[in-house]
């Protein structure tokens, strides 16, 4: 006897092939294992609004990236008349916008859909500012001494100083009371963290809330040390990323830049919408690496035609599965699963009533046929023709009664349909209606049970999704082909042995 | 509440325990291990196995004639006018498919077994449609084979309704292991197809009597249309239809094998047709399974063993003691 160990390697291997391959798109990937999983997707909107003194306009908006917490899907400017570019500038992008001459009140609108995701990170490494030496006069250098001393003491790096500092501030409030007449409390931090030797910058971040219109910019603080960053609340000392800040500015510049105008202001509005997980990612993954090795790097027509393809390895494991551990008779091997696509096409009870409909016909009709003493090729052929004739007459009775539904009885394969007719009517003459009844009735209801396997949302999910799950399907189909035990119905009809001692 | 719990089922390992073979096993396990691919065209085509047989004197219904071409379709009737009846036959049908029989015929109305007459024209059609390939695996075209009828032995007078009893005898490795006849009936279309209806009577390996016989899977006593008593059935010259079984395996190369044997009053046993997937119901019929059988000889090194002691060997140990037959057809009445 041959060694079986050669196949089952074979089959563990493409089952761990397909189990890792799954988990690498699910961990690197973050496509989710169930279908309909929500992501949060901020719409946010930035209205720029200024009185245009009748000079060339210029422009500058800071714009957020992707960033630890969240990933920019896109992004779109509007604003009639205006030119408008997307720039690079200190590290950060800014949309500009330009226009010769314009007068009176301006509008300029930016939108961005930020998605909210744990796994995000910054495209580029935020860079470290640089640490600027500051002379202060008195009173406030003294000021500043005790409090930064004071600070200095009581921590052991960069960011717990900034706690430290920020808590001094609130005790001491003689110097608090004189520092925030010399310096806003962001700036201030700033300085001091950078007397210490702390490289830090005030940011400027967003919170979002669902619906809210005219929400303001916070100053927050950037602190860097030891290679790692941390955002913190100026106003309290707790770390200010938190999960609903976006931080709107990054580069301590200013958020508006303008020239050729006055009274400028800029407000957020925003609202959060549930996005399915697939076009979420699908955005984010746009520009992937070949590694991603999916269906979704293909154009949209072929994806469309793979999601049906990928779905007939599940339709021929149900039919295997029906015949080697169930033992039900089909007739033709994979005719029920090509059935059961039709069905996806037309849906379950459609599908079901045409097919019903174009074999019974058919089969009054071949019994004529068989009448005729024709070759076998060319009685096939007029079968075939018989059923475009049936499908043809059905669409127009059905379109003219207004059953809509109806037309859908196209989507029948009918080469495979003239076929089950030939054969449903040669086993009527030879074995009777009761084995034409059992086999059809075998082939529909392992047509059934595909097209619900097919049709199941998590299963589509997952084979359109998870590639690798092919080879899964494929180790299963091998390890079936192996299967030696008694088959579900031989249970039944092997059970008068069984009785009798 | 498991499946097996409901009235119709049993359980898997009552099935196993009693060594009944399942479809899957018969597959992978006998056929796919025994049975090399590329010997399969020798059975599947009737003329060849018809070749095979004469070379190896076995003896086979005499053929009439082929018909090969479309064209030839025609000579059909010219071609049987001499024969008092004659059969027509797809070379590589299966299941019995496309078979028909015409037991006497005037040359002009041509009568099958049930009575039913038919045309020439019919049969020309059931011809073209043998050529094209209506009865063959993957619809590939074919010859039809015109054969002669067989002689009927009237031991089985009685046992048979409208057509001719044949045994089957399944032989592993050369060893007839088990065997049975199909009784055809008015129910079965005078087919002897045991999921149609025909009568399946377990035959003694070492005495060629009935063990039991089933119809549709279920134990009968007697047969449904000529009332017979299915018990005293008694195959004439076991022997000899053994051990042309059992030479079976060196003609075609086969290890796990269905042979078809038909009894002629004047020729004795002699090969119908030769099947490198025979089924299953055989065990039904028997009451027994295959499986102890069949490892019994996987265990024995049976290579240098000779047709006469393969058969001696199988008689021996596979026949069923008649105390064992008997109680079922003695309570029966």
């Amino acid at each position: 006897m041959i060694s079986r160990k050669p196949f089952y390697t074979v089959v563990a291997l493409l089952f761990l092939a397909g189990l890792a391959l799954s988990l690498y798109r699910h961990f690197v990937f973050e496509v989710p294992w169930l279908p309909g999983e929500q992501r949060q997707v901020w719409s946010i909107e930035a209205k720029v609004e200024f009185e245009a003194t009748g000079k060339p306009v210029k422009a500058s908006l800071a714009i957020p990236g992707t960033q630890p917490g969240f990933t920019l899907l896109n992004e779109a400017a509007a604003s009639p008349g205006y030119g408008l570019s997307f720039l690079e500038r200190n590290g950060g992008t800014r949309a500009e916008w330009t226009i010769r001459q314009a007068s009176g009140p301006q509008e300029l609108y930016y939108r961005v859909n930020m998605m909210a995701d744990p796994h995000a990170e910054s495209p580029t490494p935020v860079a470290v500012p640089e640490i600027a030496p500051h002379t202060d006069q008195e009173p406030y250098a003294t000021a500043i001494h005790q409090v930064l001393s004071r600070a200095l003491e009581r921590s052991s790096d960069g960011f717990s100083l900034t706690r430290e500092l920020i808590r001094e501030l609130g005790s001491q409030q003689q110097n608090a009371a004189l520092l925030a007449q010399y310096r806003p409390k962001p700036r201030l931090l700033v300085e001091m963290l950078n007397r210490a030797g702390i490289a830090a910058r005030v940011v400027k971040g967003l919170t979002l809330e669902d619906g809210r219109r005219r929400q303001p910019l916070v100053d927050l603080l950037q602190v860097f040390d030891d290679g790692r960053v941390e955002v913190v609340d100026p106003a309290t000392g707790e770390p200010g990323q938190i999960e609903n800040m976006l931080l709107w500015e990054r580069h301590s510049s200013p958020v508006l830049d303008l020239v050729g105008g006055v009274n400028s202001r800029v407000t957020f509005s925003m609202i959060r919408q549930q996005q399915p997980v697939a076009v979420a990612l699908e955005q984010k993954f746009e520009d992937s690496n070949l590694l991603n090795f999916s269906i979704h790097s293909l154009p949209l027509e072929e994806q469309a035609l793979f999601k049906g393809i990928l779905l007939i390895p599940i339709g021929v494991l149900v039919v295997v599965l029906m015949r080697v551990l169930v033992g039900l008779k089909t007739s033709g091997t994979f005719m029920p699963v090509l059935i059961a696509m039709a069905f996806i096409q037309t849906s379950l009870v459609t599908g079901l009533i045409g097919f019903l409909l174009i074999v019974s016909m058919g089969l009054v009709i071949r019994s004529w046929l068989s009448h005729l003493n024709l070759l076998l090729v060319a009685r096939i052929s007029a079968v075939i023709i018989m059923v475009i004739g049936i499908i043809s007459l059905f669409s127009v009775l059905a379109f003219k009664l207004g059953l809509t539904e109806g037309l859908k009885i196209t989507f029948f394969p009918m080469i495979i349909l003239s076929w089950t007719i030939e054969r449903m009517s040669l086993l009527w003459e030879e074995e009777g209606a009761k084995e034409v009844l059992s086999q059809g009735g075998g082939s529909l209801l392992v047509a059934v049970l595909a097209y619900l396997a097919m049709n199941n949302d998590l299963i589509r999910h997952l084979t359109f999704n998870f590639l690798g799950l092919q080879l899964t399907v494929m180790a299963a189909v091998l390890l079936l082909g192996n299967y030696t035990g008694y088959r579900l119905l031989e249970l039944r009809r092997f059970q008068p042995l069984a009785r009798e001692d | 509440m498991a499946l097996w719990s409901l009235p119709k089922f049993t359980r898997p390992r009552v099935l196993s325990s009693k060594g009944i073979m399942g479809m899957n096993r018969r597959n992978i396990d006998y056929i796919s291990r025994y049975n090399p691919r590329r010997l399969y065209p020798l059975v599947d085509d009737k003329l060849q196995t018809k070749r095979i047989a004469l070379a190896s004197g076995v003896t086979v219904p005499d053929l009439i004639g082929t018909i090969r071409q479309q064209h030839q379709v025609r000579h059909l009737a010219e071609m049987v006018s001499e024969w008092p009846g004659f059969c027509i036959k797809p070379a590589q049908g299966s299941g019995g498919k496309g078979i028909t029989v015409i037991v006497r015929h005037d040359r002009e109305y041509y009568t099958k077994p049930s009575g039913v007459q038919e045309t020439i024209d019919d049969l020309e059609r059931h011809v073209s449609n043998i050529l094209a390939g209506l009865y063959s695996l993957g619809g590939k075209q074919d010859v039809a084979l015109i054969e002669a009828l067989i002689n009927f032995d009237d031991s089985f007078e009685g046992y048979s309704f409208e057509g001719v009893p044949d045994t089957r005898v399944i032989v592993f490795k050369g060893f007839p292991v088990m065997a049975m006849m199909r009784l055809s009936t008015d129910a079965s279309d005078g087919k002897a197809n045991l999921h149609q209806g025909a009568v399946g009577v377990g035959i003694d390996i070492g005495t060629g009597r009935a063990i039991r016989a089933v119809q549709f899977d279920q134990p009968v006593e007697h047969h449904p249309d000529t009332g017979r008593r299915l018990s005293e059935l008694q195959v004439p010259d076991w022997e000899t239809l053994l051990r042309l079984s059992a030479s079976c395996y060196e003609m075609s190369g086969l290890g796990y094998l269905g042979t078809d044997m038909v009894m002629d009053k004047l020729r004795g046993p002699m090969l119908l047709e030769l099947n490198a997937r025979p089924g299953l119901a055989i065990q039904t019929a028997n009451g027994t399974g295959l499986l102890p059988r069949l490892r019994q000889i996987e265990a024995l090194n049976s290579s240098r063993m000779s047709v006469e002691q393969r058969v001696a060997y199988a008689r021996e140990h596979f026949s069923i003691p008649v105390t064992a037959a008997t109680p079922t057809a003695a309570s029966a009445g």
